[in-house]
């Protein structure tokens, strides 16, 4: 198969990882479940840069984050399906 | 894994039977002020290795203990074939020679006060010299996996740490377990929201429960009295951020992958305290900061370091080779000096982390045969020390 544009560590996460270094909006991409081996589909919503988090369903507000099959967050501004996750939209439910 | 069970490679056996995989005459500074005087003997004599450092005056406590831990830690490490001491005044500077003395290596003292700097100096210089052909003349010999003592800690993250290089660092681990190899991982306050999965890595519940003790201590009394806000912009740092990684968790889990899948820790460790339970997995009470967690680790005895980075980290340590490993592919390709080990491909699909972990052990054995690590090459030798608090 080709190179994955983003992987999934977990079954239940609710965000992957670009791991590509030009992904624009709009771009339909190829993912990969490394937990199953499953191969998935997402349009981009934003650009993204390699690393960053492609959030995989819509969130509200408050919505917990899922990675690595773990709690590592919440929402903080609402999200939709495809749409770049970082700081501007999520916070550590810690500190 | 009967063949990696057979793996030699070739170390110095010290006089504690311990094997080292570097050969260094330190020039060990008791306290700051001797820092001058370590530097000129190090440039005076062939084959010597100063070990500048900030710390040593009117500390007291738990501080100081630390303080004398490292610095003895440091000379009894197995990277050091012999080792001088200098400090500002006789007796402190004997408490370090009379630690590192144990190990049965040759260990000498030289204090400043009284005589001055530049008679100090050529006192520590014959010596120093003395001592460094005394070890030009060890021999490497064969050694096992068993022999070696291997620590982790990663640093300037991002996802791909968590995806790939952290989890090749954790196939290394689970591969040299078994084999006998003492291992070690730490950075207490960056298993912050993976503290319970940690936990559940202990070998007894009692470890466990002693793991979160210690975490829940750096956190009451290192973090919440300290804290401004939400140490955004420290913990994750600016380049974590850059690369990715939004929060305190998701950073915590990706550095947890560096334990493996199945290896599960045997003790907890103060920070530089020298394991006591033999062989395998040890969690070490540090801080976070590359430098600091890696001069307590090769202070606890550990020979080789591995080091996963994801923006590109560009840390070494005097006496402990720091190997680098990155699976994020624009760090391998623009800051290859620093690199090691490229582990993008698993990234790709291009490589397994079965393979990728073959490859870690491939370089970490040439490195303890003698290969220079991209660090050392390029003369990266942070030394630093851990401080607990102000001093009186």
């Amino acid at each position: 198969m080709n190179a994955p544009d983003f992987l999934v560590h977990d079954n239940e996460d609710t965000v992957g990882v670009v791991v590509v270094e030009s992904v624009k909006a709009g771009a339909n991409l190829n993912g990969l479940n490394m937990t199953t081996g499953e191969k998935l589909r997402m349009e981009a919503q934003a650009d993204i840069p390699l690393g960053h988090k492609i959030a995989l369903k819509n969130f509200g507000e408050g919505d917990t984050v899922l990675k690595y099959g773990h709690d590592i967050g919440k929402i903080v501004a609402a999200v939709k399906a495809g749409d770049h996750v970082h700081v501007h939209n999520m916070k550590t439910k810690r500190w | 894994m009967t063949a990696l069970a057979n793996q030699e490679f070739f170390g110095y056996r010290r006089e504690d039977g311990r094997v080292g995989i570097r050969n260094h005459v330190a020039i060990l500074p008791l306290d700051d002020l001797s820092n001058a005087a370590c530097e000129k003997v190090a440039n005076n004599i062939d084959g010597c290795l100063a070990l500048p450092h900030h710390y040593g005056r009117l500390q007291f406590g738990e501080d100081l203990d630390l303080h004398f831990r490292t610095l003895i830690g440091t000379g009894k490490n197995p990277n050091v074939a012999a080792c001088i001491v200098i400090g500002i005044e006789p007796g402190w500077t004997q408490r370090v020679v009379d630690g590192i003395a144990e190990t049965g290596k040759p260990v000498a003292g030289f204090a400043i006060e009284g005589q001055g700097e530049i008679k100090a100096v050529a006192a520590a210089s014959r010596k120093a010299q003395e001592f460094a052909q005394w070890a030009s003349e060890k021999m490497r010999v064969s050694c096992k996996i068993a022999d070696l003592w291997v620590s982790t800690k990663c640093g300037e993250s991002d996802t791909t740490s968590g995806l790939a290089s952290c989890p090749t660092v954790g196939n290394l681990i689970d591969k040299f377990d078994p084999l006998g190899a003492t291992t070690c991982f730490g950075e207490t306050s960056e298993l912050t929201g993976a503290e319970k999965v940690c936990a559940a890595r202990a070998a007894t519940p009692e470890i466990g429960e002693k793991f979160l003790k210690t975490w829940q201590a750096y956190m009451d009394e290192v973090i919440e009295p300290n804290k401004t806000s939400d140490l955004s912009e420290s913990q994750p740092t600016k380049g974590n951020i850059a690369g990715g990684l939004t929060t305190i968790e998701e950073k915590a889990f990706g550095n947890l992958q560096k334990i493996g899948k199945k290896t599960r820790f045997i003790d907890v460790l103060g920070p530089a305290e020298a394991p006591a339970r033999g062989p395998g997995l040890y969690f070490m009470d540090t801080s976070s900061a590359a430098a600091e967690c890696v001069t307590l680790q090769a202070a606890a005895g550990f020979v080789v370091h591995l080091f996963p980075t994801g923006q590109g980290n560009i840390i070494g340590n005097p006496i402990e080779p720091v190997i680098k490993l990155t699976a994020n592919p624009r760090t391998a390709r623009e800051m290859p000096e620093h690199i090691d080990l490229d582990c993008s491909g698993i990234l790709r699909g291009e490589m397994t982390l079965d393979e990728a972990g073959d490859a870690l052990i491939d370089i970490t054995v040439r490195t303890c045969n003698g290969r220079l690590t991209a660090a050392e090459s390029l003369k990266h030798r942070e030394f630093v020390m851990t401080k607990l608090y102000r001093s009186a």
